[in-house]
């Protein structure tokens, strides 16, 4: 589904990301763990098309997608969610999700300013289409809510439901549970399921080990921007790598 | 358009249309022609600044390469005032639109600085090509717009001329606000790297947004050379740019209706401010400074904060 090779990127001298190879099989959850500097968000970001990588490739169902930019890669079905929220905050909830179907609907510039009919039907298509991905998230109660009103789980449910409006194949999370309490976190664990479930890739980037250990099917660790280790949930908490980058060598 | 709006805008339609009546021909509709056409002005800035989040300081300058281009053709080769300023608009949003891909790439303070660029590089063409321009002494005898037998040469006739094309543009900015592309724009105005995310194509966007703002800014141009028939390059300078600005401020950022108010106040304020003479731009700053103080959402979001208020307290 989607494949990193030999990906490399340097900040002004110091190494982020050196030579990091991975394969996502499709319909799984990946995860990506690592202390923190790691790399993950880097990776993340290159993928996503936000920085330009400086060496090696990423593909997407075979298809070479370095340096894709980000309004390419939704249409080719590649989405993120941000662990710093995003969000449009003087928006609301509802037209936060709207701007997700963005690539899913057409009226231009001069169709919106003349109301043409033709629009007002998409319009009426979108608003649908919005409410649909609010419910599956649950935020429907929310829905007219300002973004930048919503406590911290909501916005993080708003970037996943801004993200699954854009109907992807692929979706990236950025710390879905970062600062969530623990009835929160498993309500994020809950829906990253359903989105497998839907057929949907996910890649998730999770400092909390206990939802990472729980969801993922195949997780693969980064430390000092090299891939330390691959492998099922199991595989890695016996890796003794893993445990000394995590706690230290002694 | 909310359901809400449509009734403002169509309760605010009706009692323009009655305006003159009531002020008959008084001082004050001269002021409301003005006052139209600032609307214009502040409604093309705020679809930039205020929806997409972009900020211009050359808007001054666009407004009056519009009105430079309509005076050119109508006075000089005799080109239907109208067919004028449709080519104006097309002209200008062009060189808006293609000089809009370098600039629209800078952000914050850089983009500040180059539309400031782009309004001072204008306003010294208007200076400079005096054989065009007529130069500093200003630009006389544009004729008046016709429409049959009616020639638009008083207030009255002004009023409407100028409150036709205010409202269509006060209509279409209105509808724009909650449509796809205005929800675009605004996405662009929160966080530009989310917009992209979700496939808007930010750059490309801004620029036609500039071109769409530099069309409707070309428009104010050429009704108020038309309607006042002489213009000079002061009316087109840094000072009205700080202006326009301080109007879409001061009415609410992202607001159409306080795009209008923001517009009136500021046009009748000099009224007010001649005590001042030269010092108005002084009192425009302060305004300015202490309206995103005290009320950051302008006047249109004192208003729906007071609603909200009365609303909560009648519950």
């Amino acid at each position: 589904m989607l494949k990193v090779s030999n990906v490399s990127k340097n900040f002004g001298g110091v190494a982020a990301l050196r030579g990091v190879s991975l394969t996502i099989s499709k319909g799984t959850i990946a995860g990506i763990i690592g202390p923190n500097g790691a790399g993950k968000t880097t990776l993340f970001n290159i993928i996503s098309g936000l920085y330009p990588q400086d060496e090696g490739e990423v593909f997407l169902e075979e298809r070479n997608i370095s340096f894709l930019s980000p309004e390419k890669l939704v249409r080719l079905g590649l989405v993120r969610t941000f662990q710093n929220l995003e969000l449009f905050g003087r928006m609301t909830v509802l037209e936060n999700v709207m701007v997700g179907l963005h690539t899913k609907s057409s009226s231009g510039l001069l169709s919106c300013a003349l109301r043409l009919p033709k629009q007002r039907k998409e319009e009426k298509r979108i608003v649908e289409e919005a409410w649909k991905c609010l419910e599956l998230c649950g935020l429907a109660e929310v829905a007219e809510k300002e973004a930048a009103s919503l406590p911290l789980g909501q916005g993080r449910l708003l970037e996943v439901a801004r993200a699954l409006a854009t109907e992807p194949k692929i979706i990236l999370m950025d710390e879905p549970a970062a600062g969530l309490n623990t009835r929160e976190t498993t309500g994020v664990a809950d829906l990253i399921r359903k989105i497998r479930d839907m057929g949907i890739t996910v890649v998730l980037v999770e400092h909390d080990m206990e939802l990472v250990m729980e969801v993922c099917d195949h997780i693969s660790v980064l430390n000092l921007g090299q891939k330390l280790a691959e492998g099922s949930p199991r595989e890695i908490q016996d890796n003794s790598a893993v445990i000394n980058a995590y706690l230290g060598e002694d | 358009m909310k359901k809400t709006d449509q009734i403002l805008f169509f309760a605010f339609s009706v009692c323009i249309l009655f305006l003159p009546l009531i002020l008959k021909e008084s001082y004050i509709l001269h002021v409301f022609v003005f006052i139209g056409i600032n609307t214009m002005l502040a409604i093309a800035l705020n679809l930039l600044l205020g929806y997409a989040g972009q900020i211009s300081l050359g808007q001054g300058a666009l407004y009056g390469l519009g009105a430079y281009i309509s005076a050119i053709l109508s006075a000089k080769y005799g080109v239907n005032p109208w067919l004028g300023m449709g080519v104006s608009a097309v002209i200008v949003s062009a060189v808006a639109f293609i000089v809009g891909f370098p600039i629209l790439k800078l952000r914050g303070h850089y983009l500040a600085m180059a539309t400031l660029g782009l309004g001072i590089i204008l306003y010294i063409i208007f200076n400079e090509t005096v054989d065009w321009t007529g130069g500093p002494s200003g630009f006389p005898g544009i004729p008046n717009l016709k429409l049959g037998s009616l020639t638009f040469d008083n207030d009255v006739a002004n009023f409407y001329l100028v409150w036709f094309f205010a409202l269509i543009t006060m209509f279409l900015a209105l509808n724009l606000y909650q449509s796809r592309i205005g929800r675009a724009l605004r996405a662009v105005s929160d966080s530009e790297v989310a917009a992209r995310i979700m496939g808007v194509d930010a750059w490309l966007l801004k620029v036609k947004i500039f071109a769409a703002s530099a069309f409707i800014s070309s428009l104010a141009g050429s009704l108020y050379a038309h309607t006042v028939t002489f213009i000079a390059p002061a009316s087109f300078g840094f000072n009205f740019s700080v202006e326009l600005l301080t109007m879409v401020v001061v009415g609410g950022l992202g607001s159409v209706f306080g795009s209008f108010l923001g517009a009136a106040i500021l046009t009748l304020l000099p009224e007010w401010l001649r005590v001042f003479h030269d010092f108005d731009i002084v009192i425009y700053g302060l305004l300015l400074i202490l309206i995103m103080m005290f009320m950051p959402r302008g006047l249109a979001g004192l208003v729906s904060h007071l609603k909200a208020k009365v609303y909560v307290e009648s519950k």
